[in-house]
């Protein structure tokens, strides 16, 4: 019996305040890949992980991973959000938020067990940020933040991670530990997604591309899409009549 | 008959008109309102004012902690509940930034008790939980309306929801209390807060309503930790965070309206503030947020209820958030790691050591000069070589000799090293010329460049980067000036005060 793909998007489309942002996406991600997720700014990068994830409703299309629906699947998906996202100086410390990645497994009433404390620690091991465990997060750098973000997403022992923008703003020797966690996360057969704006780092990163400009461009193996005429294609001309009608729809001209 | 009437009327425009002024106030400073209040007493509060003149303040206070009344009893019950409650949600309340919501949902009420009071016009508890958490509940559909459809943001839309909901209760309960049942009611009570006014069934919803917060929160703490640190996160992990979140802001809307009694509808939401601002001072742990502000808001509701018995019971809310305030000021001011006279007593602390650092090293730099073989070190060479008048000299061999960092001769002309002042020289002045050494050799500075930098990091370098450092440069004999670096040997004692040789050479 073949593997099924480690995450399927069949016509995904998503929209904000009747604007859509997403149209039509196809994508059959294969397990064990390592995926970089390249495109303009307004691309719907982000949007696409988080419709995935359930956190922005659909209007059109579905998403299966391994084979099955998000919600069935959903322990099996780790997710490494921006940043910006929280309070930095939210009264809790490093392990506080690494075993944040416990509670989906082990549901939310349950107390944390050794074995929990364990994994997490194993995973703050793993970025570099053990002798962190105690600090407080409001004492860290942002590339310190990223890391124990990643900690926590590997602290769900998942088998596919949608990462957003991991390497916004970090330092390079941080960039260098995610890019290290990164391969070696992939050699133990686990499928990542990655939102990534840099181009020149791309193509050394990651093996696999998903080229995507409000609809995907195109999705292979790096040495196949990252060529001139593709990225062209994804970065080269806004999609004129595209977003026009966008808007139009938005504002609920031409509709019935 | 008709001039009475006509009284009524004055007071109940009486209180249309303050009530817009007390908002304003409100806004500007919570502290200030109980003051103002107090300058405004009303004829019935000036007879229990008068009341005072026959019982003494402190056969008051003994009345109260010999817990002997049983109404006094039942009203500090009520503030101990209250603070429970409101402490423990007004702690996410804090954490999640949602201030306003709790202000906005304390004043959003007020028409939900007046109606629940005229449904069958009687001060009915459980009737007026119910209309005012609907009204709550409206308040805040309301707010998500206004900014989901506009592009006034929340604090906007807050700000105009809140004021507009409580003028219509201000309306309301002026209307309430022109009814021939009204005036009776107590319903006043709910304006300024008035913990004697509390009943047994009062007390038991708002037994009812802590133990179920009590619950919720122990039971759901993973939970709601993740709600409030990262509703996101919560939502990919498939955590009900929407359940938690409208389960929260129900049992704040409770929490709200049973206290509302005791502290009154215009201070109450500081009862959710206050004891929870205090405790994100004090620590930095959520759960040691929770408990602290917990019982902090016990404190500080007890407290205001005693203060508000020795005054023959004046409102309590003033008092209670007058309690809070206070605690709230000494977290600022003397908080371990935050408090303002704490930093700045820090600072102090830390400019004596540097100033007794930089004393000992000039003490040293003469050693050397004299090649370690005179007996001790004048003041008088001191002053000369630090530039400093002969007198703050000896206020700071004053300051060595307590600090057992030196002695001085009987006549007071001359400082001798104890074995502790000489280790902590030569620690500083290796740190000196290491850190200079650095920035030479391995920074690429010009030695004429280093002194300045040095000065400042030779206080602050500790002992694992003095390691880093020596290990960095190969263990160095001399600085980049050709003066020898004291070593381990010097800094970690065996050595005498006064060595034999000239060390490095």
């Amino acid at each position: 019996m073949m593997n099924p793909p480690a995450l399927e998007l069949h016509d995904l489309t998503v929209s904000y305040a009747k604007k859509p942002v997403l149209y039509g996406v196809d994508v059959q991600v294969p397990q064990g890949a390592l995926v970089g997720i390249i495109g303009p700014n307004g691309a719907g990068k982000s949007t696409m992980i988080r419709a995935i994830m359930g956190l922005t409703p659909l209007s059109g299309g579905w998403v299966q991973i391994f084979g099955e629906s998000f919600e069935k699947s959903r322990h099996r998906v780790g997710y490494v959000p921006q940043r910006e996202q929280v309070d930095w100086d939210f009264p809790v410390n490093v392990m506080d938020v690494v075993l944040m990645g416990r509670y989906g497994r082990r549901g939310w009433l349950r107390r944390v067990t050794k074995e929990d404390k364990q994994i997490a620690e194993e995973s703050l091991d793993k970025v570099g940020m053990l002798p962190f465990r105690n600090r407080q997060i409001a004492n860290l750098s942002g590339g310190q933040q990223q890391r124990v973000f990643l900690a926590r997403a590997l602290a769900q022992q998942s088998d596919l991670y949608l990462m957003d923008e991991p390497f916004a703003g970090v330092d390079a020797t941080t960039e260098r530990a995610i890019v290290t966690l990164l391969q070696e996360l992939q050699s133990q057969g686990k499928t990542i997604l990655v939102v990534h704006h840099d181009l020149t780092t791309a193509k050394e990163y990651f093996d696999h591309l998903l080229l995507l400009n409000m609809r995907l461009v195109s999705f292979g193996k790096t040495e196949d899409v990252f060529t001139i005429e593709q990225l062209q294609r994804t970065y080269g001309g806004r999609l004129t009549i595209l977003s026009d009608v966008a808007a139009k729809v938005a504002k609920g001209e031409g509709m019935p | 008959m008709r001039s009475h009437a006509k009284a009524q009327r004055r007071k109940g425009s009486e209180n249309l008109f303050f009530a817009p002024l007390r908002l304003c106030v409100r806004f500007s400073k919570t502290a200030v309102l109980p003051i103002i209040w107090l300058l405004l007493p009303s004829a019935a509060h000036a007879a229990r004012i008068g009341d005072l003149t026959e019982t003494s303040v402190t056969e008051q206070a003994l009345r109260f902690f010999t817990f002997s009344d049983p109404s006094l009893r039942l009203a500090l019950l009520g503030c101990i509940l209250l603070g429970l409650n409101c402490g423990l949600l007004g702690g996410f309340v804090v954490v999640r930034r949602m201030s306003l919501v709790g202000d906005t949902l304390s004043h959003a009420v007020l028409p939900g008790i007046a109606l629940g009071f005229l449904w069958n016009n009687t001060k009915d508890p459980l009737a007026i939980l119910i209309g005012a958490t609907l009204v709550g509940g409206l308040s805040m559909l309301t707010v998500s309306a206004i900014t989901r459809t506009t592009r006034l943001k929340e604090d906007a839309a807050m700000g105009l929801v809140l004021s507009s909901f409580y003028a219509i209760g201000i309306c309301l309960i002026g209307m309430i209390q022109r009814l021939p049942t009204g005036n009776k009611s107590g319903i006043d009570k709910f304006l300024f807060g008035q913990a004697a006014a509390m009943n047994g069934s009062d007390i038991a919803l708002m037994a009812i309503t802590a133990g179920i917060t009590l619950l919720f929160v122990t039971v759901g703490y993973r939970g709601l930790l993740t709600l409030s640190f990262h509703r996101a996160f919560g939502e990919s992990l498939g955590l009900p965070m929407s359940f938690l979140h409208h389960a929260m802001m129900l049992l704040i809307s409770f929490a709200v309206v049973t206290a509302m009694q005791a502290v009154g509808v215009v201070l109450v939401s500081a009862m959710l503030i206050i004891p929870p601002a205090t405790a994100c001072l004090l620590t930095d742990r959520l759960h040691r947020v929770l408990i602290l502000s917990a019982l902090i808001g016990i404190a500080t509701a007890a407290f205001g209820a005693f203060l508000s018995f020795l005054g023959s019971n004046l409102p309590t809310g003033p008092f209670m958030v007058l309690a809070g305030s206070f605690v709230f000021a000494m977290a600022f001011l003397f908080s371990p790691k935050q408090g303002w006279l704490t930093r700045l007593w820090r600072q102090k602390t830390q400019q004596c050591r540097i100033e007794r650092e930089n004393t000992l090293k000039a003490m040293y730099h003469l050693a050397e000069r004299h090649g370690f073989r005179e007996e001790g070190i004048t003041l008088l060479e001191l002053a000369n070589a630090r530039r400093e008048p002969l007198e703050q000299i000896r206020l700071q061999s004053e300051d060595l000799l307590r600090q057992k960092l030196a002695t001085l001769t009987d006549d007071g002309s001359m400082l001798h090293f104890t074995p502790e002042g000489w280790r902590k020289a030569c620690a500083v002045v290796r740190n000196h010329r290491l850190w200079e050494l650095y920035l030479t050799n391995i920074m690429q500075y010009g030695a004429d460049h280093v002194h300045d930098d040095a000065e400042k990091i030779e206080h602050v370098l500790g002992e694992d980067t003095v390691r880093q450092l020596e290990r960095r440069l190969d263990f160095p004999q001399t600085d980049p000036h050709g003066k020898a670096i004291p070593g381990a040997r010097e800094v970690h004692g065996q050595s005498k005060p006064r060595p034999a040789e000239p060390i490095g050479y």
